[in-house]
């Protein structure tokens, strides 16, 4: 098997994709747009199967791919190197797998749109960063695509480009994430002054050996690193405080926020945690902020969550609380739990978006759910398969979320039972919130207009397919690991993964070492968020169903609601504190500072141009003639040395 | 044999050639910097790395008082060489969509200019030196003067001002120099690596010649001149002025500052580290505000000059390496961009941001090649920006590691041209490209050739050397090691 080249295609191909269309763009018709644009990311998916055997009958070992030298001197040697291994396999398979199903349905939901060749040029584009980025054997090459995904993102958010509001969510989001941006450089800085290494493997051997190895658990040279890199995942990852720009991202294409903003680029935060454990199990201090990190995070987004009334708003809020269980995981050491939640993450809350967008597209862009509702009988098949993300989402079982969510849950309590039943506090609102939206949307009368009625229909099957598909992965992908409680040896994932950790188990087995959990707790533990999501779930129906109550506007709010629904004042709080005083002190520097400094030179100046009046008579006023003078000045001073020397 | 002097006499004898033909000024200024890319070609592909002195002319001057015109290119030369060379093509060619009025001149004077700055760049005797640093200024002084209109006396008066002060002060310090060389003196740079000048002596010549630098680069607070200059000059004087005039001041402080004053450059480095990074963040900060699409690239070449000169003073390979391509992508982002604003200018009448909107709908091709100079200005992956970036934010970091609060404070406000950029740079592309049309912007027409052809090679470049930078950075390697080692051997306290 040809990895070099396998792997060259896998990321090229959607590289190519993106010329193609980029450079035909309005000359291409839509259909063969669409074709190419599928066909890339799909062609990747299928390798990386055929990488995925071949890494399997090759032993499990990780493999470097190099296609020669980036920046290379004395002190720095990059390469342009890719590392095939369990990480990076499952990454490119819901990457891929999912992108393409996602691309599938781009080319119904866009169809009419006047950029429609532009936008297929942008995922194929995004698909190829997100490739790089997990795909590069260093941080440096991860960085490449890590910041573009951010550019793609930018595009994408952006893409309706006459409205001035995209524009500002679309800028707000790249300078957002280059906040987090210059945090993870510097952290890679460090990683590189500390351990001599940029590629994983390398820093992964530096700390291994003990004879080269002078760190210690939390010594402060780790926690520096890792809290430095972990900037970076908050800003790609939306955590706390960097999450605003997330919820402002909805602005752009729906099918956008499936695949960017939901299910692929904002899971790298916890893909480069994950990637570089070595460093973080050396620093559990660092854990222990992460953990403090998400736990805020995800408490404050799905209460934010509870009062939007746009399905765009709180699906975004969701996703930042979503990212916020993938790091709680990782704050308790337990890579693999929040690994197996990025991935049913990315199944069923890359449908519920697909499905939010069915649903736009069938009311010609009606994002606000209190003009919704009754969909049920319009639309069956994006009632079904939201209904199954739904369930999903709440972590009710059998579905993949129950088993994701219920991993992270476990491990938490193993940390303690406080942090557990924040998690399960937070749990509830999700079944509550995300049932409000569902019953909202499907249930009850429609309360739109009678156009928007006449009109409503099903969505093509070019863009329902994806959502069966997904909705057949959000209800199995929970076989991918299933605890020791219900099957022995049925946690796949967790054996798949754990090569990676050796080292970490190695350098910090403390981390790894818990009280093992009896079977009854565990049961016990699992059926209270359970019952607890069900009645969370069946609040909602008799408030929104039974009661027919509709929400009010996030303005007419009073009290608590009020500050739910105005996302805690946290934007008009960066704006005073932040934003503000800088274009004060731009406009403080550019309109007085500079006169001052001006001050002293133009009085140097008058001073000088009192002298000149002097020589004045020298000046005949005519440039020809002094700038032919220097000229032939200078020709023939030198032709005079080069003929007598 | 191609030798150094070919190199500055080719534009020269062109330049006067274009004096005399009134007619076709524009067409032979062309061609002769097109002769003079060619060669530079020539030169790339044979230079030596590991050699030192290359494509030397060495010709005694005044003899009797041992001074020589000795031009040649090394490891410090090359890439500033290669960056005038190519970029006067674009930079003439830009302009062929305008007739200015004396085009003879005007051409005239940009080959003379192109001659100067060759010339800066090879000389290795300080007088020579010396002859094209202000061989340098004169023409582009009478490019913003007089064709920069009425307005523009001010402004070009103050930089000429500005500049001539720096260069007095210059050449009183390499006289004085010259003067120490033993018997019969010398003027050679090599000669002048030798002087043993004590500390104090050192920190007055290091000021005298610092400022001097300082205001060509410029760096805060010697600055004052730029935005006028810049905002008011014509676009191709402008070009030169940020393309290339800029980067003299800092391949001064490779080849004239810190081999020469090892122990003051070392004694002052921190004070300019700080002038720099409060340069990167002040340039950055007014950026944000500005209007005037060219006030915007004024200050934001101010914030980057910032960086590089704030990598000069680290003592750190890498970030000697980061400023040397920093200098060339530089030079293509800043030329580039500054004649998309000369383009805009063109069809709208206008360089307000307060004016234009949604010029990409009728100009998409204008659209992308800017967005792709723009990503090169604000450092993305893959661009030439971030080669330099990376490894001018990493030596910084790395000076200080010894106390790595400080350093990552250093880092952090040396990479917030990272995130400001981000935000003057895009506010600038979406004001002007994005948007709802006006009737100033509805129907401008997009490219034609001339533009295309010179706005296709500079957006090119910007992923040619973002891709593979060490066509460049294997050039100066060596040379960098060796001037490094010897700079620190030297440093007497």
């Amino acid at each position: 098997m040809d990895f070099k080249l396998l792997t060259l295609l896998v990321l090229l191909l959607p590289f190519i994709g993106f010329v193609i269309n980029g450079l035909g763009y309005k000359k291409i018709p839509k259909n063969v747009a669409s074709l190419i644009a599928i066909l890339m990311p799909l062609a990747s998916f299928v390798i990386t199967i055929l990488l995925f055997q071949a890494f399997g009958q090759g032993g499990a070992k990780a493999i470097t791919v190099k296609y020669g030298e980036w920046i290379a001197v004395n002190g720095l040697y990059l390469q342009f190197s890719f590392l095939i291994d369990q990480l990076s396999l499952i990454m490119l398979l819901f990457v891929t797998g999912v992108g393409t199903l996602i691309h599938i349905y781009s080319a119904g939901y866009m169809k009419e749109d006047a950029g429609f060749g532009k936008f297929m040029a942008y995922l194929n584009l995004f698909m190829f960063s997100m490739l790089m980025l997990i795909l590069g054997s260093n941080y440096v090459v991860m960085f490449v695509g890590w910041e573009g995904v951010g550019l793609c993102s930018f595009l994408l958010i952006g893409f309706w480009n006459t409205n001035r509001n995209y524009n500002a969510a679309a800028q707000k989001a790249f300078v957002m994430n280059r906040i987090g941006d210059l945090g993870l450089l510097l952290g890679i800085f460090l990683v590189f002054f500390y351990t001599g290494n940029l590629e994983y493997q390398g820093v992964e051997g530096f700390l291994k050996n003990p004879e080269l190895n002078p760190y210690k658990v939390d010594s402060w040279q780790m926690i520096l690193v890792t809290s430095l890199l972990f900037i970076g995942a908050m800003g790609k990852s939306a955590q706390v405080p960097l999450y605003t720009w997330l919820p402002d991202a909805m602005a752009g294409p729906t099918p956008v926020s499936a695949l960017i903003h939901a299910a692929t680029m904002v899971t790298a935060g916890i893909y480069m945690v994950v990637r570089s454990n070595f460093l973080y199990s050396l620093a559990p201090s660092t854990l222990n902020v992460i953990l403090a990190v998400a736990l805020l995070t995800s408490l404050m987004a799905a209460s934010i969550a509870i009062f939007q009334n746009d399905i765009k708003k709180v699906l975004a809020y969701s996703t930042v609380s979503q990212l916020g269980y993938m790091f709680m995981a990782l704050g308790v050491a337990s890579y693999t739990s929040g690994m197996f939640h990025v991935i049913t993450h990315a199944f069923f809350k890359a449908l519920l978006f697909l499905g939010a967008g069915s649903v736009i597209h069938a009311l010609h862009h009606e994002q606000n759910i209190r003009n919704m509702g009754g969909l049920r009988k319009y639309m069956p098949i994006t009632f079904l398969t939201f209904g199954v993300a739904t369930l999903a989402i709440s972590g009710i079982p059998p579905f993949a979320g129950f088993f994701s969510k219920d991993e992270i849950l476990m491990h938490l309590y193993q940390k303690s039972p406080v942090f557990w039943a924040l998690a399960v506090a937070g749990s509830a609102m999700t079944a509550f919130y995300m049932f409000r939206l569902f019953f909202l949307t499907f249930l009850g009368e429609f309360r739109g207009t009678e156009e928007q009625k006449h009109h409503l229909h099903e969505s093509p099957l070019v863009m329902t397919f994806p959502l069966m598909v997904l909705a057949v992965l959000s209800i199995g992908g929970g076989l991918l690991n299933i605890p020791e409680v219900f099957a022995k040896k049925a946690d796949w994932l967790n054996h798949f993964l754990a090569p990676l950790y050796e080292t970490s188990k190695k350098l910090n087995p403390q981390l790894f070492a818990h009280a093992h959990l009896e079977h009854s707790t565990e049961y016990m533990l699992m059926a209270i968020s359970v019952v607890l999501a069900i009645g969370a779930i069946i609040f909602a129906y008799v408030k929104f169903v039974v009661q027919k109550s509709v929400p009010k506007a996030e303005q007419e709010q009073k009290g608590v609601a009020n500050v739910l629904a105005q996302k805690y004042y946290v934007d008009e709080l960066y704006d005073k504190i932040i934003v503000q005083p800088i274009l004060s002190l731009s406009r403080f520097l550019g309109n007085s500072f500079e006169t001052i400094i001006d001050f002293f030179v133009e009085g140097a100046a008058q001073l000088l141009q009192l002298l000149a009046g002097l020589f004045r008579k020298l000046q005949t006023g005519n440039i020809g003639t002094y700038v032919f003078a220097i000229v032939l000045g200078a020709v023939v001073l030198i032709a005079f040395n080069l003929l007598f020397s | 044999m191609i030798t150094a002097l070919w190199l500055v006499l080719v534009p020269l004898f062109a330049a006067l050639i274009t004096f005399f033909i009134r007619n076709q000024a524009k067409l032979i200024a062309l061609v002769a910097s097109l002769i003079e890319l060619g060669l530079g070609f020539y030169i790339f592909t044979k230079f030596e790395p590991l050699a030192k002195l290359q494509f030397e002319s060495n010709m005694p001057w005044i003899p009797s008082a041992g001074i020589n015109f000795h031009l040649a290119i090394d490891g410090l030369s090359i890439i500033p060489f290669l960056l005038t060379v190519f970029l006067v093509p674009f930079i003439i060619l830009s302009t062929f969509n305008k007739s200015y009025e004396k085009p003879n001149v005007f051409y005239g004077l940009i080959l003379l200019m192109q001659a100067s700055l060759v010339g800066v760049f090879t000389a290795q005797s300080a007088f020579a030196y010396y002859l094209f640093w202000e061989g340098a200024l004169i023409p582009v002084y009478f490019l913003a003067a007089i064709w920069g209109g009425e307005e523009n006396i001010r402004p070009s008066f103050k930089f000429f001002i500005y500049t001539v002060f720096g260069s007095l002060l210059m050449l009183i310090a390499l006289v004085y120099m010259y003067m120490q060389t033993p018997a019969n003196h010398s003027d050679e740079a090599s000669i002048f690596y030798k002087l043993g000048f004590d500390s104090q002596t050192q920190n007055v010549l290091f000021w005298a010649l610092f400022i001097a630098f300082a205001i060509k680069m410029p760096i805060f607070p010697f600055h004052t001149w730029q935005p006028d200059t810049y905002t008011n000059s014509p676009a191709p004087a402008t070009m030169l002025l940020s393309g290339i005039m800029l980067k003299m001041g800092i391949y001064s402080v490779f080849r004239w500052l810190m081999p020469v004053l090892p122990t003051a450059f070392f004694e002052n480095a921190f004070l300019v580290i700080i002038l720099a990074v409060i340069g990167i963040v002040y340039g950055a900060v007014i950026a944000i505000q500005q209007k005037d699409m060219k006030k915007i690239l004024a200050y934001s070449s101010f914030s980057h000059v910032g960086l590089m000169a704030a990598g000069l003073f680290t003592f750190q390979q890498i970030a000697l390496q980061g400023s040397m391509i920093q200098m060339f992508a530089h030079g293509v982002n800043v030329v580039g961009l500054f004649f998309v604003v000369e383009i805009i200018q063109q069809r709208t009448q206008s360089r307000d941001l307060t004016e234009l909107s949604g010029l990409s709908k009728s100009a998409p091709m204008l659209t992308i090649l800017f967005a792709i100079l723009m990503l090169g200005s604000v450092g993305l992956p893959l661009t030439n920006g971030f080669v330099g970036e990376f490894m001018l934010l990493m030596g910084i970091t790395k000076a200080y590691i010894s106390t790595p609060s400080f350093a990552i404070g250093m880092g952090v406000f040396a990479g917030l041209t990272l995130i400001l950029g981000a935000v003057y740079m895009l506010r600038m592309f979406q004001g002007a490209m994005f948007g709802e049309a006006n009737p100033k912007t509805a129907n401008v027409k997009d490219l034609n050739w001339v533009e295309a052809l010179t706005l296709i090679p500079l957006a090119t470049m910007v992923f040619v050397l973002g891709i593979f930078p060490n066509l460049l950075l294997k050039l100066s390697d060596s040379t960098i090691k060796d001037l490094l080692i010897s700079v620190v051997q030297r440093i007497k306290l």
